[in-house]
């Protein structure tokens, strides 16, 4: 069941590709910060590294654009090994994860920087015309004159991303660019991306923490874990059909329940669970009988409901219920299963009515929909 | 205790050093400039202004503390940027204390034995002596305004090392990593970036050097052997050989004025290059 996104991704559009990492590994000493790293990305492509800190995401986004070369393995940009290359040579702007503005220069004077050192030189007029549009872009319009040091960390923050945009490079990393932003102007900011990516066809490779960032704006992500790729694929991809638990806790928010892998194939497997329970699902790669694994249950797949259900339904009690506007949230108890969250959508409630906290009820899900992931 | 008490005990030492060893020498010596010289030298007590009138026959003094100050701190600087920058930039962090140290090592010693080494090797049989050799002959160093710069740009190459090392090691190496990645080239980078972020430490080692310049005369003394002379040697001759205190006063009070005027229109220069920055505190 090991899905390969890549390939399929590959036969669906064929892009042209643009940065390769082969068999790339990083490391500090006796740190690994990349373990293996193979990947290719293709022109015009949206890509995404999820992962927790320190997991290498900023180690592979500095390989690609010329700060680290990779220990053993080889970095391609165009199809040719730039391993040797350094970054002022590479087509390829980086927004730092920690702004690296340049704080003798106003902001304008920071903007302009890259289109400063290009040669032929590009005309001053020209330049502050570019300066000033990327400004809008970033919504701090006539900001041009201030101080780095004037500026809020969230402006600071847009300052950088205009200062590599505005240089419409073959691919632009981006190193958790909008992370010091409120919700409202990183949504602002996350649609400016996306039409700056697909109006200058402009490649995106894009590090962030924020997984809803990530499902939202990429083609493709990509899970990363100690140095190591988990895996890739569109965000579809990831959320239907993680290969591991990790990858399922990552990409969207899952129920994990733990238990062993019982004797048995075919489409369903029974987890035995620590309570003696036993729950069905669908196995996912290559795991055998006996394997520690987890059980996952997206909250949208449980239904709840009064009625004493069939064979398969677990009585629970209602913790919590947390609106959502669209959805209602509950948190449930089973008894020996402990909590886990199931969304409800507002329809049920129509059918049912809300349900109050402490009311008990029974929770059931489809076994197609529990996925048998492994735990390691 | 009320802040303003707080404030007046930590000011106290300071302020009471300052008026003793500073302002009220100053105002003795002010005083002084328009007296007499004593019959047997000394004081008299009196108002005029003939102590100034005579400046000029101490015109070559100022006019090559004048020349060599300024000559002798562009010189430190050319030599002290690109070993700060070497210490600051490309040692690994194992070395820098141990090179660090290597360039203070010469203050360790005093500046009179190390002089007197570059008597010796600016003298007869030093250096000119070595030149003989491939035919460079008859040439003369020592007791030359060139012999006077060498022994300062090499006492007080430290001065001006220090505070560039430390503007430069301070610098955020990750602000030439985003050059860089923008498309400066290394020399771009450094012309945009490092340059300018380390306008600090030079204006701060320029402003030491020189101002310590201007007072100099152990160094005019031995290597100029009286012929390079300062300020600093015309005062000594005046206090302690020709007992001229009066005249002695209007020298050193004309030189307090003149390195006024010069630190006060170099610091209004470096105020305007440090224009609406605060990233970095100019003095
Ligand atoms: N220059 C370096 N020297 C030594 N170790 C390093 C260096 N750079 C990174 N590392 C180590 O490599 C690993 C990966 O670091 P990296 O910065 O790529 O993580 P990250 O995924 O970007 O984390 P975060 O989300 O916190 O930014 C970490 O363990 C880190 O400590
Ligand atoms: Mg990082």
């Amino acid at each position: 069941m090991t899905n390969t996104p890549l390939d399929d991704k590959q036969d669906q559009t064929q892009p042209r590709v643009i940065a390769e990492l082969r068999g790339v590994t990083k490391r500090f000493g006796t740190v690994l910060a990349a373990d293996n790293l193979n990947l290719s990305i293709g022109e015009g492509e949206f890509l995404s590294f999820l992962g927790p800190s320190g997991c290498g995401k900023t180690t592979a986004l500095r390989m690609l654009a010329g700060f680290e070369a990779p220990t053993e393995g080889d970095v391609l940009l165009d199809g040719a090994v730039v391993n040797e290359i350094e970054a002022h040579r590479r087509p390829v702007n980086m927004v730092f994860q920690h702004y690296a503005l340049f704080p003798h220069m106003t902001v304008a004077e920071n903007i302009g920087f890259g289109l400063r050192q290009m040669r032929p030189r590009m005309a001053k007029g020209e330049i502050s015309d570019k300066v000033r549009r990327a400004l809008d872009l970033v919504r701090l319009p006539g900001f041009e004159d201030r101080r780095i040091w004037e500026m809020s960390g969230g402006q600071q923050q847009r300052v950088a991303l205009a200062r590599a945009v505005v240089n419409e490079p073959k691919m632009l990393l981006l190193d958790e660019p909008l992370a010091a932003l409120d919700r409202k102007l990183r949504k602002e900011m996350q649609i400016e991306l996306q039409n700056i990516q697909r109006s200058l066809g402009i490649t995106f490779i894009l590090v962030t923490h924020d997984q809803e960032e990530a499902l939202s704006m990429s083609d493709r992500i990509c899970i990363m874990r100690d140095g190591r790729i988990v895996q890739i694929g569109t965000p579809q991809e990831l959320y239907d059909q993680p290969i591991s638990r990790y990858v399922a806790d990552f990409v969207g928010t899952s129920n994990f329940f733990d238990g062993t892998l019982e004797a048995g194939s075919g489409a369903i497997a029974g987890v035995k669970l620590a309570n003696g329970i036993t729950l069905g699902g669908r196995p996912v790669g290559a795991i055998a009988a006996g394997d520690p694994v987890s059980l996952s249950v997206r909250p949208e797949q449980i239904g709840l409901t009064r009625k004493q259900g069939g064979a398969g339904a677990l009585p629970v009690t209602v913790r919590n219920r947390i609106f959502l506007g669209e959805h209602t949230e509950y948190l449930v108890r089973h008894e020996t299963l402990g909590e886990f969250f199931v969304l409800a959508p507002r329809q049920s409630e129509l059918s049912e009515g809300p349900f109050n906290s402490g009311e008990g009820l029974f929770a059931s899900w489809d076994a197609t929909a529990a996925l048998v992931l492994t735990r390691k | 205790m009320s802040r303003r008490i707080r404030n007046f005990l930590l000011l106290a030492p300071a302020g009471a050093w300052f008026l003793v060893m500073l302002v009220l020498p100053l105002a003795v010596v002010i005083i002084f400039s328009f007296g007499e010289r004593g019959p047997a030298g000394g004081y008299v007590p009196a108002f005029t202004l003939a102590q100034y009138a005579n400046l000029p026959a101490r015109w070559a003094a100022f006019r090559n503390t004048m020349m060599l100050a300024p000559t002798g701190t562009v010189a430190a600087l050319v030599i002290a940027y690109p070993l700060a920058y070497f210490l600051a930039v490309r040692v690994s962090a194992r070395w820098k204390m141990t090179l660090l140290v290597l360039v203070i090592v010469p203050f360790w010693t005093s500046i009179l034995i190390r002089s007197y080494a570059w008597i010796f090797l600016l003298g007869g049989r030093g250096i000119p002596a070595l030149l003989d050799l491939i035919g460079i002959s008859d040439l003369r160093l020592i007791n030359t305004p060139f012999a006077v710069l060498v022994g300062i740009v090499y006492g007080y190459l430290p001065l001006m090392v220090f505070p560039i090392y430390v503007s430069l090691d301070r610098l955020d190496k990750r602000l030439l990593e985003a050059a860089a990645d923008l498309g400066a080239r290394p020399w771009a980078a450094f012309v945009q970036i490092t340059l300018p972020m380390s306008i600090p430490g030079i204006a701060t080692g320029c402003m030491l050097v020189f101002i310590l310049l201007m007072g100099e005369y152990l160094i005019p003394a031995l290597l100029g052997g009286g012929k390079v002379f300062f300020v600093g040697n015309a005062l000594v001759d005046l206090f302690l050989q020709s007992r001229n205190w009066a005249f002695g006063s209007a020298v050193a009070a004309t030189l307090v004025i003149v390195m006024l005027v010069t630190v006060s229109i170099y610091m209004r220069l470096m105020a305007r290059l440090g224009n609406g920055r605060d990233d970095v505190s100019l003095m």
